[in-house]
C-alpha cells in the first residue's frame, strides 16, 4: 500500500475512545482472596444464607482447580491475590431508589459512553442496566417492564427479592465446577443482570446491560441469568468498555440462559473492552463462560457477538439443546488488531430429537494479532434427526497476523447431519486498488470490505446496534492499512 | 489533456513498459491495440496508480498536473477512471453501497454535498438501464457471481456514474457476445464528450466497428510501434500483427472470429 509507515503510526495513535477514568469516591476491598473476603462481599450485598454457602462451596472447589492452558492464547500468570474483588462507588444508603439519587458523576460517565440513563434522554425502546465495576448503579424502564410482568434488575436485587428463582436456576446451566473461571466467578461474582420473562410474554422492549470497568486492579466478575418461561420472547444486549490502563485487568463473567417450551432468547454482545496499546501493553483479559440451556421443546437461543476489544478473549457462548426441536444459533464477528488475542467459538450440544444449530463465525485479524475459532458440535445418542450447519470464515489484513480454526465434531447418533464450510481470505491488493481507483479512501475501503465480510452476522443484530457495530469495526481497524 | 512522455515501468524487476509516448487531447478517443502480454494492462494500471508496478522513468501529466506523484484515490478524484479487464469481487459489499461511496468520495472532493441513499438509488437505476443491467444487480455484492459480460457492463455503468475526465477502458470488449458488445459500445459512445478523453485498450478490432477511434496505436513489447487513424486497425485486422513483425499467438484465433 502507498500509505506510509509514518501515516499508519499516526492513525494507530488515535486513542481508544472510551479510555477515560471517572473520578469518584469508591469503597474498594484490599487485594486478596479468601473466605473472609467472600463473607464480606456477601454481607455487603445483604445476601441470604444460601448464597454465601453457595459461594464458599464454589471457592473451596476452585482452590483445587487448574487454570486452563489449552486455548490459543498466551499471557503471564495471573496472581489472584493481587486483585481486588470488590469496588463500588460510595453511597450513603445501600441502593439508590431512583435515578435522582445516582451520583451525577456516574450519570455523566454513562452519558459520555453514549448510554444516557436519565428519564428524559433514555434510549428509546431499550431498557438499560448499568453496571459500574462491581455494582449495578441504575436500571431504566423498570415500571413499564414490571407492568408486562418482566423482571429486569441487578442480580444482587434478584438474590434478595426473588430467591426461589435464583436458587432454582443459578448455576443450573454453568455449574461452579464447570471450569476455572466459572468457579472463580461463582465464588466472587459481584453484580450483573437478572431477567425473568413470564409465560407467554413477549418482552415489550430490548433489554441491555452496559458493563463498565473503572477502578484499577479490580476484577470484574459479573453474573447474568436470563430465564424465558414458556412461550416467551426476549432480546437482550450487552455492551462493555474500560479505561486505558497499563496493567491488565481480569474480567471473568458467567452468563446463563434458560429457555423453556417454545421460548426464545436473543442475546447480543458488543464487546469493546480496552484492548491494550499498540505494543500490547495493558488491556482486559476477558475470560467468559456463556451458556444457554434450551430445556423446553421448540425453544430457541441465538447468540450474536461482535468482539472487538480486550487484550485476550476466551469465550464460547454455547447451547445445550435438550428440548425436542430446539434451535441454537451462534453468529460471531471477532476482530483482533495489534497484539490482541482471541480464542472464541461455540459449543452446540445436541441432546434432543430434531434439534438444529447454525454457526456462522467471522474472524478478522489485523496487525500482529492472533484469532482462533474453536467450536464443538456434539450429538448425543438420542439426538435423532439433529443437524448442524457451520460456516467459519477468516479474513486477514496484512501478513503478520494469524487465523486458526479448530472445529471438533463428536457424534453418537448416526442420523445426525453436519455441514461444515470454512474459508480464509485476505483483503486483497486488487480489492483495495479497485476501491481506491473509485476515489475511496484506503481506511474507508478496508472498513467497507470488512463490513461486507461480516454482513451475515450484522444482520442478526438489533438495528441500532448493527450500525454501532459497523462503526466500532471502523474505529478498531484504524491503522490497519499498511 | 493526457500527456505521456518516455514512460518506463517494471514489475518484479522486469521492465514491461519501455518508453511510451502518447498525447491525448480532450474529446479524442484513442485505441491501443497489441498482442497479449505487450503491456496494455500495465499501461492502464500505471496510469491509474497501481503501485504493484514501479515507474522507473518518464512523465505523465493530466491537464498539466504531474499524475505520477499522486495517490490512486487522488487521481481518481481528479477524473481518472479505469474500467478493469478483470474486475475483482468484494463479497458482501453491495454494488449500490460501493458505487454510492465512490460517487460521494468524488462529490466530497469537489465540495458538493453527499447524495443520500434515495437520491442515489434513483440515479443508479437510470444508469443501470443504460447498460441494460437489471437493477437487481445493484443489490448484489460488488461483482459477486457476475458473469464476464455483467462485470464489464458494471464497469461501464460506473464510468457513466462518475463522468470522468479520462476514461481508460481495458479490454472492455473481451468476452462479450454480439448483443453485449453493442450495449457496452453504446455506453462508451455515450461517454464521448468534448471535455473527455478516452483511452480504449483492445486486442481485437471488432470493438472499433462500434466505437470509431480518432487514433489507433499498436503496442508491442512495451513500446508503441505504430500509430495511425482508424484504418490502421482495419489493416491490422486484415494482415495480422505479423504484418508489423510482431509475434502473437492469439492472432490466428482473432482473425478466425
Ligand atoms: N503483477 C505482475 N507480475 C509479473 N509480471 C507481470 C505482472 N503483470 C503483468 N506482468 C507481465 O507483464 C507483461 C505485460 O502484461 P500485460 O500488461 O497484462 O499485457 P496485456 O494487457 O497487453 O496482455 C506480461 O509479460 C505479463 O506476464
Ligand atoms: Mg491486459
Amino acid at each position: 500500500m502507498a500509505t506510509t509507515d509514518q501515516e499508519v503510526n499516526e492513525l494507530i495513535k488515535r486513542e481508544y475512545e472510551h479510555g477515560f477514568v471517572t473520578e469518584i469516591e469508591v469503597d474498594t476491598f484490599e487485594p486478596g482472596l479468601n473466605e473472609d473476603v467472600i463473607a464480606r462481599l456477601s454481607a455487603i450485598k445483604k445476601e441470604p444464607e444460601f448464597m454465601l454457602e453457595w459461594r464458599l462451596k464454589a471457592y473451596r472447589r476452585w482452590l483445587e482447580m487448574k487454570e486452563p492452558d489449552w486455548a490459543h492464547v498466551g499471557y503471564p500468570k495471573i496472581d489472584y491475590n493481587s486483585i481486588s474483588y470488590y469496588s463500588a462507588p460510595k453511597r450513603k444508603e445501600d441502593m439508590p431508589q431512583s435515578l435522582d439519587e445516582v451520583d451525577p458523576e456516574l450519570l455523566r460517565t454513562y452519558e459520555k459512553l453514549g448510554i444516557p440513563l436519565h428519564e428524559r434522554e433514555k434510549l428509546a425502546g431499550v431498557a438499560v442496566d448499568a453496571v459500574f465495576d462491581s455494582v449495578s448503579v441504575a436500571t431504566t424502564f423498570k415500571e413499564p417492564l414490571a407492568k408486562a410482568g418482566v423482571i429486569f434488575c441487578s442480580i444482587s436485587e434478584a438474590v434478595r427479592d426473588y430467591p426461589e428463582l435464583v436458587q432454582k436456576y443459578l448455576g443450573s446451566v454453568v455449574p461452579h465446577t464447570d471450569n476455572y473461571f466459572a468457579g472463580l466467578n461463582a465464588a466472587v461474582f459481584s453484580d450483573g443482570t437478572f431477567v425473568y420473562v413470564p409465560k407467554g410474554v413477549r418482552c415489550p422492549m430490548e433489554l441491555s446491560t452496559y458493563f463498565r470497568i473503572n477502578a484499577a486492579n479490580t476484577g470484574q466478575f459479573e453474573r447474568t441469568l436470563i430465564i424465558a418461561d414458556e412461550g416467551s420472547y426476549v432480546s437482550y444486549l450487552e455492551g462493555c468498555t474500560a479505561p486505558m490502563r497499563d496493567e491488565n485487568q481480569l474480567h471473568a463473567a458467567v452468563v446463563e440462559l434458560v429457555a423453556l417450551d417454545d421460548a426464545q432468547i436473543k442475546y447480543s454482545t458488543v464487546q469493546n473492552w480496552y484492548p491494550g496499546d499498540e505494543n500490547g501493553k495493558g488491556g482486559i483479559y476477558n475470560f467468559v463462560t456463556k451458556r444457554a440451556a434450551c430445556i423446553g421443546k421448540n425453544s430457541k437461543v441465538s447468540w450474536t457477538q461482535v468482539e472487538t476489544g480486550s487484550a485476550i478473549t476466551w469465550k464460547y457462548p454455547s447451547c445445550i439443546l435438550r428440548g425436542e426441536n430446539s434451535v441454537g444459533e451462534f453468529y460471531s464477528v471477532a476482530l483482533t488488531h495489534n497484539y490482541q488475542q482471541a480464542d472464541t467459538g461455540t459449543k452446540m450440544i445436541h441432546l434432543g430429537k430434531n434439534t438444529s444449530s447454525t454457526i456462522i463465525s467471522k474472524g478478522i485479524s489485523a496487525g500482529k494479532s492472533s484469532n482462533a475459532y474453536r467450536g464443538l458440535v456434539k450429538f448425543g445418542p438420542r439426538a435423532e434427526g439433529a443437524r448442524n450447519f457451520t460456516q467459519c470464515d477468516s479474513l486477514l489484513i496484512g501478513d503478520r497476523c494469524g487465523a486458526h480454526t479448530f472445529p471438533y465434531i463428536e457424534s453418537l447418533n448416526k442420523s445426525a447431519i453436519v455441514e461444515h464450510e470454512a474459508t480464509t481470505s485476505k483483503v486483497s491488493d486488487e480489492q483495495m486498488f479497485l476501491c481506491r481507483q473509485r476515489g475511496i479512501d484506503p481506511e474507508q475501503a478496508v472498513s467497507m470490505i470488512v463490513n461486507g465480510f461480516c454482513k451475515e452476522v450484522f444482520k442478526e443484530l438489533p438495528m441500532e446496534f448493527a450500525v454501532e457495530a459497523g462503526k466500532l469495526l471502523e474505529v478498531s481497524l484504524e491503522g490497519s492499512v499498511g | 489533456m493526457l500527456s505521456i512522455k518516455n514512460l518506463h515501468a517494471s514489475v518484479g524487476g522486469k521492465e514491461i513498459l519501455k518508453g511510451i509516448n502518447l498525447e491525448i487531447k480532450a474529446g479524442e478517443v484513442h485505441a491501443i491495440m497489441g498482442p497479449n502480454g505487450s503491456g496494455k494492462s500495465t499501461l492502464s494500471q500505471v496510469l491509474a496508480g497501481n503501485d504493484a508496478f514501479e515507474v522507473t522513468s518518464g512523465e505523465v501529466t493530466l491537464n498539466g498536473d504531474n499524475l505520477l506523484e499522486k495517490e490512486t484515490e487522488e487521481r481518481a478524484r481528479e477524473g481518472v477512471f479505469l474500467a478493469f479487464q478483470y474486475p475483482v469481487e468484494i463479497p458482501g459489499v453491495s454494488n449500490l453501497q460501493f458505487m454510492r461511496t465512490s460517487v460521494n468520495a468524488m462529490r466530497h472532493h469537489r465540495g458538493e454535498p453527499e447524495m443520500n441513499a434515495a437520491e442515489f438509488m434513483k440515479l443508479a437505476r437510470e444508469v443501470s438501464k443504460q447498460v441494460d443491467l437489471d437493477p437487481a444487480f445493484l443489490k448484489r455484492g460488488v461483482n459477486e457471481g457476475f458473469s464476464g459480460g455483467e462485470k464489464k457492463r458494471n464497469e461501464i455503468m460506473q464510468a457513466l456514474l462518475l463522468q470522468p475526465k479520462l476514461a481508460i477502458l481495458d479490454e472492455t470488449d473481451s468476452g462479450l457476445d454480439i448483443d453485449a458488445l453493442k450495449v457496452v459500445s453504446d455506453g462508451v459512445n455515450a461517454l464521448r464528450a468534448k471535455d473527455r478523453a478516452i483511452l480504449m485498450v483492445t486486442h481485437y478490432q471488432r470493438l472499433l466497428d462500434h466505437i470509431v477511434p480518432d487514433y489507433v496505436h499498436v503496442l508491442a513489447d512495451g513500446k508503441i510501434v505504430k500509430s495511425g487513424g482508424r484504418e490502421l486497425a482495419l489493416e491490422l485486422e486484415a494482415r495480422g500483427y505479423a504484418w508489423l513483425g510482431i509475434k502473437d499467438e492469439a492472432t490466428a484465433a482473432s482473425s478466425a472470429n
